[in-house]
């Protein structure tokens, strides 16, 4: 049986806690919001892009520790990369959450957003880890409102 | 033979003398319900869920069981044995919710999915023939979406306006706001016997009366009150009641509009089909009476037979047993919750049924939720279907706590060494 720890790791509920990245972007080239129907959370991803490439990206609203959680990690760790490149990144990022580690195999591709690893123990927290993906990909399309729904 | 079987399948209506037995022997009734001995992740389950729904007695497992084993077949149109039983414990079930809801006459009451469609049921017939441009129907802050939702589509579609009577912070109504807000154009009030939010219980006759010196009539969600409480319909003077078997230890996919008869038989079918009718012929149809009118299809006869089952099994524990139950767990409810450090109650209604709603510190419902699970223990984390309400208090969400005939004190201790759990995790 996993263990609450094998979720809420201490990156986790650090990140939870004291989210990176947090608040408005000044400059914002793209932006949309996110929606989980299920629990009310309620996020706004941010990216600053120079072509294809993403300079920065923040987040604002409110969620749960796993949902603002890897929002922090994840607009830490898509600064410098390419759109396609993200959309790679998230590929196996929901392999991660939704498969486990074991599905992913190399896990250096994914860095420190390996701490998610115990989300697809909870299959009903997988959206709360997405959430955040789904509305920065949305954001680099074009904007708009995206749910988990 | 045939006499025999058919008085078997259908018992005469008779009140059971267990609710005047003696003390309440919640460990008895537990045992009635088969899904409560299990373990869930190596914890004793303790389900706290019930405001979503509850969980169903062996008796009324039986009755759904029984029904397909030995009595299948369509109501209402066959000749043969079969069809004879099964339209038999069909209509039995429909007076034994007659008897439950204070209704004057089973055919009062209609058979539909659940509160849901029973709220959508009028809203379409009686409200689309009553409201029109530039009317208002009025709802309160306390509604769950639907008995919310169904109008804002009303009142689109017509061009009227929704109406939204306030609640205090504690989560009362605010009655006097609410009479103010009944004006000329106001068609229709819609409100909830229990807040399945908060738990605040509404004092309906009183919220009724004083809509009906204004001419107003009344829609009653009985979803959270019929299992909490009851209702006797006559009493209440509500012109509507509505309410969902699987919240009062029923089977899914069943519930009830009750009306009274003068708006039943004034008001157009909802959907049109089999059984609603007398007759069809090319020019014309000529509907059914009520409540046939409004059971377009073959019904959900399993499900009906269920919800008699489980009204009788409500009725052989007492409802006011199972109310005063209720309502020493949630005092200790409360009283244990106000203990833990960070906790904060979400609603302290004047009269509350069913349900606690908290946050602690800042932790997120849906943490909370996924913790307390691991420790055995079922909640509801989130907006609960009431987001009007929860903007009411700036949140997005709550941890809400609800029981039921069958939880104990020992459930509500177990519930608590959770919430410390939880907060060591976030410490």
């Amino acid at each position: 049986m996993s263990e609450l720890s094998d979720l809420y790791q201490e990156v986790v509920l650090d990140h939870g806690k004291r989210p990176r990245n947090f608040g408005p972007l000044e400059g914002a080239t793209h932006s949309a919001e996110g929606l989980n129907p299920l629990c009310g959370d309620h996020i706004t991803v941010h990216a600053r892009l120079d072509g294809d490439l993403v300079r920065e990206a923040r987040f604002e609203g409110s969620g749960c520790a796993i949902s603002k959680a890897s929002a922090s990690v994840m607009t830490g760790t898509v600064k410098g990369k390419t759109a396609a490149e993200v959309d790679r990144i998230f590929e196996v990022f929901h392999r991660l959450v939704t498969e486990g580690p074991a599905a992913v195999g190399d896990l250096d591709v994914l860095g420190k957003l390996a701490v998610f690893g115990g989300v697809h123990e909870y299959p009903t927290r997988v959206k709360c880890a997405s959430l955040a993906w789904h509305t920065l990909r949305a954001a680099i399309r074009g904007g708009g409102t995206v749910t988990t729904e | 033979m045939t006499a025999a079987k058919l008085g078997e399948r259908a018992p005469a209506l008779r009140p059971s003398g267990r609710a005047e037995a003696g003390a309440y022997d919640v460990g008895r009734i537990r045992h009635e319900f088969p899904i409560l001995s299990q373990r869930v992740w190596g914890k004793p389950l303790v389900y706290l869920d019930n405001a979503a729904t509850t969980q169903k007695p062996r008796s009324v497992i039986e009755a759904v069981k029984r029904y397909y084993e030995e009595d299948n077949a369509n109501v209402h149109r066959g000749v043969h044995l079969l069809s004879e039983r099964a339209t038999r414990a069909y209509d039995d079930a429909r007076a034994r919710v007659a008897r439950f809801l204070g209704a004057a006459d089973p055919a009062e009451v209609v058979f539909v999915r659940g509160t849901t469609e029973a709220v959508n049921l009028v809203a379409q017939t009686f409200g689309r023939r009553r409201v029109g441009p530039g009317d208002e129907v009025l709802v309160t802050h306390l509604e769950h979406h639907s008995n919310f939702v169904p109008w804002q589509m009303l009142c689109e579609e017509k061009g009227a306006t929704l109406r939204v009577a306030p609640v205090t912070d504690a989560g009362d109504l605010d009655l006097d706001a609410l009479e103010g807000m009944l004006g000329p154009r106001t068609r229709l009030l819609a409100v909830t016997q229990v807040s399945n939010a908060l738990g605040t219980v509404n004092p309906v006759a009183e919220i009724v009366a004083r809509a009906h010196a204004k001419g107003v009539p009344v829609l009653v969600d009985g979803a959270q009150g019929a299992p909490h409480g009851g209702i006797d319909v006559r009493a209440s003077g509500a012109d509507f009641y509505a309410l969902s078997g699987h919240k009062m230890y029923g089977p899914t996919g069943i519930g009830v509009l009750w009306g009274r008869r003068e708006h039943l038989e004034a008001m157009p079918p909802w959907q049109g089909g089999g059984d609603m009718i007398l007759s069809v012929t090319v020019e014309k149809t000529v509907y059914n009476r009520i409540p046939h009118k409004f059971e377009a299809g073959t019904p959900d006869i399993s499900g009906a037979i269920g919800l008699g089952a489980a009204v009788e099994w409500i009725g052989s524990v007492g409802i006011e047993a199972i109310a005063a139950h209720e309502r020493a767990l949630l005092d200790h409810a409360v009283a244990a919750l106000r203990e833990v450090p960070d906790l904060r109650l979400i609603g302290t209604p004047r009269e509350r049924a069913g349900v606690v709603s908290f946050l602690v510190g800042d932790i997120h419902p849906h943490d909370l939720g996924t913790i307390l699970d691991r420790h055995g223990v079922a909640i509801r984390a989130g907006h609960h279907c009431a987001q009007p309400l929860m903007r009411r208090y700036g949140l997005a969400a709550t941890a809400r706590a609800s029981v039921a005939a069958y939880n104990t004190h020992e459930e509500i201790d177990a519930l608590v060494r959770a919430l410390h759990a939880a907060r060591e995790v976030f410490a």
